[in-house]
């Protein structure tokens, strides 16, 4: 890149002086010695970019069927002497489905086959019937041709996750069913679709049916927690540390000792919130307030560091001016130094506010681990939140967990990606450089 | 920025509103412990919840000692109703509940969970007997040379153990010391592995402490890994190492028979048939138990235990099959069934 600058011993001066041939011959070495840190340098960004990029490759690529679910297309025959206005809640929907696959394949008499026909199509299919004809009575007596959601099995075998040619004895679905999947797809009876019910659902022990609304609600509430607590104590106690309190020996180990928290593993602050909120307080156990409250204990520090360190970056000059034109002190850290301080301290909060988005582990101590089908309404109900959805789905047997683990990943990504652009945002629109 | 204090000032006044702190009252049933169980107890909370018109239980994966541990606490509504364990509940723990005043509890056995010992399709079915699980994975052994004393494991591959099997490395997969599964199969396998050498039965007669300690310390020289909670991964990596033999739950064989084979132990193989009739010898019974004191109180409880206990849930045919759980006996079902309808008491120490 940088030819030395010196090259001319040959053509001019005869006998250069001795600095200028030691320099020369080592001027080698030292360009040798920079290329070498900057290989160095670009292989470690490499090496990150390639580690990153391998993790989105695998987890979209496991991950982005999940976004579909497997539909078929059933003729359902809503049998008025089965359903009528006194029942409409709780007639035997799913029975109808079952009807209505049986008369797809008459020739399925026994038993055993009969319970193989009727794992084609999800448990939750019946639900699907119910809503229909809630919306639409007049379908009594009718008969409707509806797309139920198919068997966590048959997904999978549709999807292309499990192979149809491997011997019988090796795959979880027999022959037969394979033979009635491959002619409900000659017939146009199978798609994959939009999977809705993964947006709108809660967690459900059938991969078909489960979804993450229920976690993304409980984490909306416990980052709501988290931030309407820690922001306004945190923006407070950097205020107070950094412009208003004196410097002495008592502040600097209050200092010490954000510092240090800020550094505390996250299951500390878990154990904390297990022994003061639920066994002091009585707060209800899984519930977002409780999880929120953890949280906030756990992102304050990291709030109260960036606070001081975007109010130490407002230069003295302008104390010094607002002060010298009459200003109280409060006058002058409220109407000066604090607005121009606010964008680095919002970076702070919400980069702090991701790391407790992604939080399990003080979480898991606190009950938040844990089966949730109902949708949480409020602080106090018990939810789940997004990470530890994550985590329960992994540990899960059913293969067609797989592809929903990494589905959710990807959500929560998303929401991780759009806070950090957030703060890079705020950063650039409103930060001021001296 | 003064609109953003108002935004925030709104927030937080919303939040405020929110909040009304109320643990006086809970209207859905609190399940806690075993995370084997934890899959079985959750479709039946799920089916109930359909079902029934409660509200759909809330259940904690929380391993059966830290189950019991919250169960025992006390009576009331911040206490949980229900707890899963994959063992029977201890003598310990029964007296821990009495003292907390947890003294009517009911016992309801769901069925058997099964142990596998499985690797990749791509290599041949291992036929293992408990004595070679033991021989292969305990840390110290009797000296396979014919001395006295006890030696650090010196085998290096399966065919050191036995003759009859692969030359291959022994590398297993486990579940680390925190879990349950390992638990159950150091107690299942490596017990009673240990107990068919004659030393070893022996030292359990004279000395009781000494001999658990041998059967219970798995080797840490790498033969032996702790793969992690998460029994998936341990498949994953069987599918990519087929010299690998995984140690994890029947459910996860049932699921995954495309790509992994359990191996046969005491000429055996673990299926669901084997299984429920209790000719493998790697299975233990599941539990959950209910405080009775909360029925009444708590809404749906014997509708749940109801729920769980019906045939189309624990049956041969029911959905819990469907998900691993192997049943028990028709005769054990039933008799089950109607002592955990009936809540027939467990008695206290």
């Amino acid at each position: 890149m940088n030819k030395p600058f010196v090259t001319t011993s040959s053509s001019g001066v005869s006998s250069p002086s001795r600095t200028v041939t030691i320099v020369q011959a080592s001027l080698h070495k030292r360009y040798r010695a920079e290329k070498r840190f900057r290989l160095l340098g670009l292989s470690a960004v490499i090496c990150g970019l390639a580690f990153l990029a391998f993790m989105f490759v695998d987890i979209i690529s496991k991950g982005y069927t999940a976004f579909l679910q497997t539909m078929v297309l059933v003729d359902i025959d809503v049998d008025p002497g089965e359903v009528h206005v006194g029942n409409l809640d709780q007639a035997d929907y799913q029975g109808l489905v079952k009807k209505s696959l049986e008369k797809l394949f008459p020739e399925v008499t026994g038993r055993q086959e009969k319970r193989e026909l009727y794992a084609l199509v999800s448990s939750g299919a019946g639900t699907v019937v119910r809503q229909r004809v809630l919306e639409d009575t007049s379908m009594i007596g009718k008969t409707i041709a509806l797309w139920v959601p198919a068997n966590d099995d048959v997904d999978m075998v549709v999807k292309g996750h499990v192979e149809r040619n491997l011997p019988e004895s090796e795959r979880r679905l027999g022959d037969r069913t394979l033979g009635w999947i491959e002619a409900l797809e000659s017939q146009g009876r199978i798609t994959t679709r939009w999977n809705k019910t993964f947006f709108k659902s809660g967690d459900s022990r059938e991969p078909e049916l489960a979804g993450i609304l229920g976690a993304t609600a409980g984490s909306f509430y416990t980052i709501l927690v988290t931030l309407v607590l820690s922001f306004p104590i945190g923006v407070a106690a950097a205020l107070y540390l950094e412009e208003f309190a004196p410097k002495n020996r008592w502040t600097d180990l209050i200092e010490v000792n954000i510092n240090n928290l800020a550094a505390v593993p996250s299951i500390v602050f878990g154990l904390l919130g297990l022994a003061v909120f639920l066994s002091f307080f009585g707060l209800p156990r899984s519930s977002p307030l409780v999880g929120g409250l953890v949280l906030t204990l756990m992102t304050l520090p990291t709030i109260i560091i960036a606070g001081r360190a975007s109010l130490q970056a407002v230069p003295p000059s302008i104390r010094d001016a607002a002060l010298s034109v009459g200003a109280s002190r409060m006058q002058a850290v409220f109407h000066h130094v604090l607005p121009l301080a606010l964008p680095g301290m919002l970076t702070g909060t919400i980069i702090g506010m991701g790391r407790a988005l992604g939080e399990t582990a003080p979480l898991l101590m606190v009950g938040m681990v844990a089966f949730i089908v109902d949708i949480p309404r409020g602080f106090t109900d018990p939810a789940t939140v997004l990470p530890v959805q994550i985590y329960l789905w992994a540990d899960s047997a059913e293969r067609a967990f797989v592809e929903k683990t990494s589905a959710a990943i990807l959500v929560l990504l998303a929401f991780l990606i759009a806070m950090n652009a957030a703060a890079v945002y705020l950063r650039n629109r409103f930060e001021r450089r001296w | 920025m003064k609109r953003f204090f108002y935004a925030m000032t709104a927030l937080c006044i919303l939040a405020a509103a929110q909040a009304p702190v109320n643990a006086s009252a809970r209207d859905y049933i609190y399940i806690v412990g075993s995370s084997t169980v934890y899959p079985f107890s959750t479709t039946v909370a799920e089916q109930f919840g359909k079902a029934y018109g409660f509200k759909t239980p809330k259940v904690e994966s929380t391993g059966t000692g830290g189950g019991f541990k919250l169960f025992c606490a006390g009576v009331g509504v911040e206490h949980p109703d229900i707890s899963n364990a994959s063992r029977a509940i201890k003598k310990s723990e029964l007296e821990t509940c009495a003292q907390n005043g947890v003294k009517e509890i009911v016992e309801v056995k769901i069925g058997f969970d099964g142990i596998v010992l499985a690797n990749s399709k791509k290599a041949p079915v291992m036929q293992l007997s408990r004595k070679d699980i033991f021989m292969a994975l305990a840390s110290e052994i009797p000296d396979p040379k014919g001395g006295a004393g006890m030696v650090k494991n010196p085998f290096k591959t399966w065919k050191d153990v036995n003759p009859a099997l692969p030359d291959v490395k022994i590398e297993v997969l486990g579940p680390p010391p925190t879990s349950g599964t390992r638990d159950a199969f150091l107690e299942l396998a490596m017990e009673e592995g240990a107990l068919e050498i004659a030393s070893l039965k022996d030292l359990k007669k004279t000395d009781e402490k000494a001999f658990k300690k041998v059967a219970h310390s798995i080797r840490e020289d790498g033969a032996w890994i702790d793969a992690g909670e998460n029994d998936n991964l341990i498949v994953q990596k069987l599918l990519t190492n087929p010299n690998a033999v995984g140690v994890f739950g029947f459910s996860f064989l049932d699921q995954n028979t495309d790509k992994i084979q359990g191996a046969a132990v005491n000429g055996t193989t673990p299926t669901f048939e084997t299984i429920a009739a209790q000719k493998y010898p790697l299975s233990r019974p599941l539990f959950f138990y209910v405080k009775k004191a909360h029925v009444g109180s708590i809404p749906g409880i014997p509708e749940f235990v109801k729920e769980f206990t019906e045939d189309k849930a624990w049956g041969p045919q029911g959905y819990l099959a469907d998900k691993g759980l192997i049943p028990l006996p028709d005769a054990e079902r039933a008799s089950v069934r109607d002592a955990a309808r009936a809540m027939k008491l467990l008695s206290m120490p």
